[in-house]
């Protein structure tokens, strides 16, 4: 079988509730030792999918492979799959080292290296001093470490982790994101993970998967949904974007030109399945378009007026309205003190071909 | 601004509480304090004497029937635990549309009146009741079985009658355990059995407990389901209390018996409190409170706990395991869960036994006959022409709707803004001032009877429809305030904040924006008390002194002479009734949730 090189594999997964579509035709495949991220906005079905990996949930179509056999039905307790819920769940009525110990009990073993076992894992997430306390006891943080010990000391092959920096603070997810990117280093575990942080996904992630209306949107790695979004809701969803309508003009080789509404011609990497006259649209990504002198030169040049320019620390957004009025934005590092650019004035911005990338849907 | 001003300044705002506070203290602790001293004095005199105290112990007979009462309501209470148990597991963890359709049938026997269904229990467990008819016709018995009158009628009839309560309190505490927590446990390798018996189980015990103290409390109190269904061998404490006063005008013994009764009770409340809190009450889920488990004995207790819940985990998973190996679960298809089945089944079976029953009073209703037998002899309406060309009969059920009309009018009236000034202001004492508003409820309600029938006699209340409205709004007023507190609590304050800075006066906020979004909550609490007030007999008993009766106190004085067809047709009504009502009420409920 194919799937037997996979740690975690889904097949044209599906799940209705009702007329409610929560999830379809998803699919990927998950690689020993990777980090992959469900990335998407709130319900896009990505706690579904997990769910379903999870055993929690039965799709109504499609099939769940771990390590190479069959799982999609399986129970929970059959699939050697951890996971960290998103309000941690925690028991309530067991202290934490009895949370810890549970996934162990249920397996037998014996209390010697039960105590070893869990001592051991809160060393990793330095909290030896709270083996005796209730849950209710500890902070969020501190929670968030248990529920990942919890989840850890087993070595289940694969941990599963929904939104579980979501309760936190904004600091203290920071310093949580390094560390679960850091055991994950360390010991090598096999996550799929979700969030709604397009940022903490590109901070975390091997890979993303980009999910939008129960649908897996685009798969790759933070820099290929960056530099080379497939759609118009990936490219808005991960980073700033400007898009402007267009219309192909010719495909040569490697090199696609296209015509803005105003005429200006834009050239862009061919893209797949592009064809001549067909409507499209390129984007480029702020930090990308520069405000060109008289004198400048780039591949791709648009003029327009100037709209406003806002001074943001460390760097400066100019806004500007181009080819039928549609409103860009460039974005460069404040090098010193803006003058002589003034609002309504006319402008020249430009790009590279390279940074160009024509969107079809 | 004075110091004391401003110490005084939160007590302003909680002038709502004023008229409640007043209201219980005139028609509630003062004449229950007053039967309670009664039972330490010379009768007729202000000399203190223990004679009363010393009658009560030395006679075998009080201390064989507290013995009796303590029994039968701890029977009641585990029956009606057990029974309840998987029901409530059931609707806390279904769907949503499934819980709101089965809830209707808990709810239904709930608010049912305790005489309906005790006449039930009597149509079907009789001599010549439903089922000794159909275990004859079926050839398992040759001679009727004794069925009624003795301790298993008793016990059939009181489960019954409690095990909704029982269902409710316990569903209230599950619903807030979190779905999560069974399933983090599936992830981390426990099974079916592992992942109810440590993990819900141990959070569900809290609900169980105060369901238990709830059925066992107001068991203590039972006399209707005795009287009826129960032999001499099953006399409740409460029917010695009515015997004392109805028949022998001995008020201080009355009130000897009553502290007897109360102490009771009270002990039950210590031992409860002492062992799990008394928030578990409102429906909180709570664990040992603090950090970890200091005190020994909880240790050592939580420690054997442990291993039991974990060996009956076991035991229902080799059962699994069992099972699964005759019938493999494959990983290819979705298969339904065995034990899910079992419950459903289970639980089934429970609310037929709690619906059912009451439905045998229709066919009875329509008999020619002139007694209670089955199958009924159709076809005849003459029992309800009997109930509607009764004078008395019918005064009763006028007499009724506008006592429960005006009682749980009056109890809103006072009961609703002291519910708002509990959620909204802090204030000092506000743990107290709930205990006093809520003791109605815990205090058996006979004792409450009783110390009004005698305080009513000196006012001269006794047999009037007022001495009823106030009676019964002391009842009514500790639910619409828990009724309308709980629905503050889910009331986002904002909202009000918000229609304050848009100008409105507190005033307009209330009418415009407050009152408009909790209707649905305080037409329940209306609903509520009314009912409270329809169903009531303890009170009506006493205080109608045998003029003004109520259905109930009507049906009750018929049922003790004969139980008869006319009250088949009587409940009847009263079923098409209480039916409309919920009906009613959930349509009104989820037409405001669809909003
Ligand atoms: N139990 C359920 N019943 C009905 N609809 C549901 C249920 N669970 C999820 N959904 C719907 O499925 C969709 C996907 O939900 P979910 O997987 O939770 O999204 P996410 O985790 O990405 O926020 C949402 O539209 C949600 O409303
Ligand atoms: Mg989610």
């Amino acid at each position: 079988m194919t799937n037997a090189k996979h740690k975690l594999t889904v097949r044209d997964l599906r799940k209705t509730y009702g007329p409610v579509v929560a999830l379809t035709e998803a699919a990927f495949d998950l690689e020993e030792g990777e980090f992959l991220t469900l990335l998407g906005p709130s319900g896009s079905g990505k706690t579904t999918m997990l769910m379903i990996i999870a055993g929690l949930i039965q799709p109504d179509r499609g099939e769940v492979w771990i390590d190479g056999k069959l799982a999609t039905f399986a129970p929970s307790y059959k699939r050697d799959i951890g996971m960290v819920f998103q309000n941690y769940a925690l028991f309530p009525h067991m202290t934490v080292y009895e949370n810890i110990a549970f996934p162990l009990r249920m397996r037998n073993m014996a209390t010697d290296k039960i105590r070893q076992e869990v001592g051991r894992v809160l060393d990793i997430v330095r909290l030896p001093q709270v083996a005796d306390r209730l849950p209710r006891a500890l902070s969020g943080g501190q929670q968030q470490r248990i529920a990942l010990a919890r989840c850890m000391v087993y070595r289940p092959s694969i941990i599963l982790m929904d939104e579980p920096l979501g309760a936190l603070d904004k600091k203290l997810r920071d310093q949580m994101q390094l560390e679960i990117k850091q055991l994950h280093t360390e010991l090598g575990i096999t996550a799929l993970y979700v969030t709604h942080d397009q940022e903490e996904a590109m901070i975390m992630s091997d890979r993303i998967c980009l999910m939008n209306e129960a649908r897996i949107e685009q798969l790759g790695t933070p820099a290929d949904l960056y530099f080379k979004p497939r759609t118009v809701f990936a490219a808005g969803f991960l980073g700033e974007s400007n898009l402007l309508e267009a219309t192909v003009e010719a495909v040569v080789g490697d090199r696609t030109t296209v015509k803005t509404p105003d005429g200006a011609l834009v050239r862009a990497p061919t893209a797949d399945g592009i064809a001549v006259g067909q409507a499209v649209k390129l984007m480029v990504r702020p930090e990308r378009l520069a405000l060109l002198g008289p004198a400048d030169s780039a591949d791709n040049v648009v003029e327009g007026t100037l709209d406003q320019v806002i001074m943001v620390g460390g760097v400066t957004k100019y806004y500007a309205r181009v080819a039928g009025d549609r409103a860009v934005s460039a974005t460069r590092l404040t090098l010193g003190p803006i003058s002589g650019l003034e609002r309504g004035q006319r402008v020249r911005l430009g790009w590279s071909a390279d940074s160009t990338v024509l969107l079809t849907a | 601004m004075s110091a004391l001003a401003q110490r005084l300044r939160p007590w302003r705002a909680a002038w709502p509480l004023i008229p409640v506070l007043l209201f219980l203290g005139v028609v509630f602790l003062y004449p229950v304090g007053q039967l309670l001293m009664l039972s330490g004095l010379e009768k007729g005199t202000s000399v203190l004497t223990l004679a009363h105290y010393e009658r009560l112990f030395t006679s075998n007979l009080y201390f064989r029937v507290l013995v009796i009462t303590l029994e039968t309501s701890a029977w009641c209470t585990f029956f009606a635990i057990v029974g309840g148990y998987p029901v409530a597991y059931l609707l806390a963890t279904t769907s949503e549309r499934r819980r709101n359709n089965l809830m209707i049938w808990v709810l239904l026997p709930f608010w049912t009146s305790f005489l309906v269904r005790t006449f039930a229990w009597i149509v079907l467990l009789g001599r010549n009741g439903a089922i000794n008819k159909w275990l004859q016709a079926l050839g398992l018995t040759d001679a009727p079985l004794a069925l009624i009158y003795n301790f298993t009628g008793v016990m059939i009839g009181m489960s019954h009658a409690l095990m909704p309560l029982a269902i409710l309190t316990m569903v209230s505490v599950m619903e807030n355990i979190d779905a999560n927590l069974p399933r983090a446990a599936a992830t981390l390798g426990a099974r079916g059995g592992q992942a109810f018996w440590r993990i819900y189980f141990p959070l569900s015990l809290p609900g169980v407990a105060a369901a238990g103290l709830l059925v066992f409390i107001t068991a203590l109190g039972f006399f209707i389901t005795p009287a009826l269904l129960g032999g001499r061998l099953q006399t409740m404490i409460t029917q010695i209390i009515i015997t004392q006063v109805q028949e022998l005008l001995n008020w201080a013994f009355a009130g000897a018996v009553s502290m007897l009764l109360l102490v009771t009770a009270l002990i039950v409340f210590y031992f409860y409190d002492r062992a799990l809190g008394m928030s578990t009450l409102a429906g909180e889920t709570t664990t040992s409170q603090g950090g970890g488990r200091r005190n020994p004995i909880a240790a050592i207790a939580a420690w054997i706990g442990d291993i039991l819940l974990g060996l009956i985990g076991r035991i229902c998973d080799a059962v699994s395991i069992v099972y699964e190996r005759l019938v493999p679960r494959p990983a290819d298809r979705l298969t339904r869960q065995w034990s899910r089945t079992v419950l459903g089944v289970v639980a089934f079976l429970i609310i037929g036994f709690l619906a059912a029953p009451t439905f045998f009073i229709v066919p009875v209703s329509f008999t020619t006959d002139a007694f209670i037998e089955w199958p009924p002899k159709f076809y005849s309406m003459r029992w309800y022409d009997a109930y509607f060309d009764s004078p008395i009969w019918m005064a009763a059920t006028v007499r009724s709707l506008v006592v429960a009309t005006a009682s749980a009018g009056l109890a809103m009236l006072i009961g609703a803004p002291a519910a708002f000034v509990l959620v909204r202001q802090r204030i000092m004492g506000k743990t107290a001032m709930l205990a006093f508003i809520l003791s109605p409820l815990i205090i058996p309600r006979i004792i409450i009877a009783v110390a009004l029938f005698y305080f009513y006699a000196r006012v001269g209340l006794i047999g009037t429809s007022i001495g009823l409205i106030l009676g019964h709004a002391v009842l009514a007023i500790p639910y619409v305030v828990v009724t309308v507190m709980a629905v503050l609590k889910n009331y986002d304050e904002r909202l009000d904040q918000a229609a304050g800075s848009l100008g409105a006066t507190p005033l307009r906020t209330l009418w415009h924006i407050t009152i408009p979004l909790i209707r649905s909550g305080l037409v329940a609490a209306f609903l509520f008390a009314f009912i409270t007030s329809f169903d009531e007999l303890t009170i009506a008993l006493f205080v109608s002194g045998g003029l003004a009766t109520t259905l109930p106190k009507q049906m009750w004085d018929d049922a003790l002479l004969k139980v008869n067809p006319t009250l088949a047709a009587v409940s009847t009504i009263l079923l098409v009734f209480i039916t409309i009502v919920i009906l009613l009420a959930e349509y009104l409920r989820r037409r405001s949730v669809v909003r």
